[in-house]
């Protein structure tokens, strides 16, 4: 396993006194697309949240590029290359789809390449040029995922994390959003998928950790994890 | 016709300022989710600021804008980062009572500092008239208040629609968190959002005191002005804050002396009875 970008030790998250992340330890090696799996409820989103601190942790460490960044508000993280597309795409939906994906540029490092960043998001989503003016609330499911993607790639991270990309989304979509992902990791970005749809997860990432009531209970090359090893563990049987 | 045109004109004229009193208040609503019952207080400081200014350095009141609006910005600014903050972590009530107590010690600073006596920014031009044909006529100090009053609403927008921070502000007001994973620090966005609020009441004052004039305890008239206009314009909106203003100002144009207010307040009824989230609110 190459170099871990971010490393994930015993992190807890509480939702007042709901523990939603019980202990969380799971490392995601630099480059790679790593898969976080797990049934509903098993603190996976909770888990994104707080490792890309919309969420604070009760307990844990974090560490991103070998700094510590237990804590550290959202705002800070995207400054240093770290990024999530939050679950249902949370696009600004008084805006256009242009000011959503410049809202991207906001840290000050990608601010001097707007004009760059919107042509690859472009020619990424060629669809989001042709409706670039439009309010994102006149876009379909699929389209204001591909608006929260582009906003997040437009500020150069180094880790993304997407939550629940695939959600409600028809299946042609969803194969185009992942044809995209690994375009983005081809480049060079590390990827962490949260997924329900275990196999499509799987597939396409080269690592795969199992969640199950708040706890990290799998991790492995899913190449080597086996069908049931892995139906075990997402069951809890 | 004429007197009916002449109406008409004298309450776009009317309503524009009703629009700048109300674009901060509305502004803070958007952006903040606060009902900041200072901005009143806040437009009188602006009013005290720029009569006081031009008398002292013998300059058109126009001229202290260059003053009053930073001088004010910085404060809302300062407000909103040490004061109306730190109280809003334990919910929106907490912060609402503040801005409350606020405008009491705002009022009795005024009254402290200034006394109860009335006051009226002098401009040279107080009873100029522009003599239009078939008998209408415009005041000059109307009309350029009215120049004002649209100018700082446009600069407003142009802000909002282009500048990052601009863009910054409108995605807090969609949502706080999507923002903060955009780089946005939305403590500090709320400070920005305060100071241009402020500065905006810094504006409105120059408008009241050269219209008007005004005491320490007017802050109260006007604050109602900007509430009846957030609401029927839809709160956080500009343009709805612009055209609820001009619904206003013709209001009391037409309802004369007696009954302006009766009918503004008559139209904010109807508004929330109607639609609640204002004309221009989705």
């Amino acid at each position: 396993m190459s170099e871990p970008i971010l490393k994930v030790e015993g992190l807890q998250a509480k939702y007042g006194d709901f523990l939603a992340v019980e202990s969380a330890t799971l490392d995601v090696p630099a480059g790679k697309i790593v898969s976080v799996i797990g049934a509903n409820g098993a603190g996976k989103s909770t888990l994104m949240e707080t490792i890309a601190g919309i969420h604070k942790p009760s307990a844990g460490k974090v560490t991103f590029k070998g700094e510590d960044i237990t804590g550290m508000p959202a705002e800070k993280l995207v400054l240093r290359g770290l990024s999530l597309v939050p679950q249902g795409s949370r696009c600004f939906v008084r805006m256009s789809v242009e000011d959503n994906l410049i809202m991207g540029s906001y840290p000050k490092h990608a601010r001097a390449r707007v004009k760059e960043s919107l042509d690859f998001v472009y020619q990424l989503f060629p669809v989001l040029k042709e409706k670039r003016h439009q309010p994102t609330s006149s876009l379909s499911g699929g389209q204001r995922q591909m608006v929260a993607i582009g906003r997040a790639l437009m500020a150069w991270p180094d880790l993304i994390l997407f939550d629940e990309i695939s959600l409600g989304l028809a299946p042609a979509i969803i194969k185009d959003i992942y044809a995209r992902i690994r375009e983005i990791n081809a480049g060079g970005t590390t990827v962490v998928l949260v997924e329900q749809d275990t196999n499509r997860a799987i597939r396409t990432a080269e690592y795969t950790h199992v969640m199950l009531k708040g706890r990290v209970v799998l991790s492995g090359r899913s190449k080597e994890l086996g069908e049931e090893e892995i139906k075990k563990a997402y069951f809890g049987l | 016709m004429t007197v009916v045109i002449q109406m008409l004109i004298n309450g776009i004229l009317l309503g524009s300022v009703y629009a700048l009193l109300g674009v901060g208040m509305s502004m803070i609503f958007g952006i903040v989710r606060l009902t900041n019952l200072a901005h009143g207080e806040f437009i009188i400081i602006g009013a005290y600021g720029s009569t006081l200014l031009s008398l002292a350095l013998g300059v058109d009141p126009i001229l202290t804008l260059v003053i009053t609006v930073p001088v004010m910005f910085i404060a809302g600014v300062l407000i909103q980062t040490v004061l109306i903050n730190r109280v809003m972590l334990q919910g929106s009530e907490p912060a609402l009572l503040v801005t409350f107590g606020l405008s009491i010690i705002l009022k009795d600073a005024l009254l402290l500092l200034f006394t109860a006596d009335a006051r009226h920014a002098n401009v040279p031009y107080s009873t100029a008239t522009i003599r239009l044909p078939a008998g209408l006529h415009i005041a000059v100090l109307d009309l350029v208040v009215f120049a004002i009053s649209l100018a700082t609403i446009l600069i407003l927008t142009l802000f909002l629609r282009y500048t990052y921070m601009g863009r910054a502000i409108r995605a807090t007001s969609d949502d706080t968190a999507a923002a903060s994973l955009m780089g946005v620090s939305v403590r500090r966005t709320y400070g920005i959002a305060m100071g241009i609020a402020m500065a905006t009441a810094a504006v409105a004052g120059l408008g009241v005191g050269m219209r008007w004039t005004f005491y320490p305890s007017s802050g109260g008239d006007y604050l109602l002005i900007a509430f009846g206009v957030v609401v029927i314009g839809g709160m956080g909106s500009i343009p709805g804050t612009l055209v609820a203003g001009l619904i206003f100002g013709l209001a009391q144009v037409i309802g004369g002396a007696n009954y302006g207010m009766l009918i503004s307040y008559l139209l904010l009824i109807l508004m929330l009875a109607v639609r609640p989230q204002g004309l221009f609110s989705k």
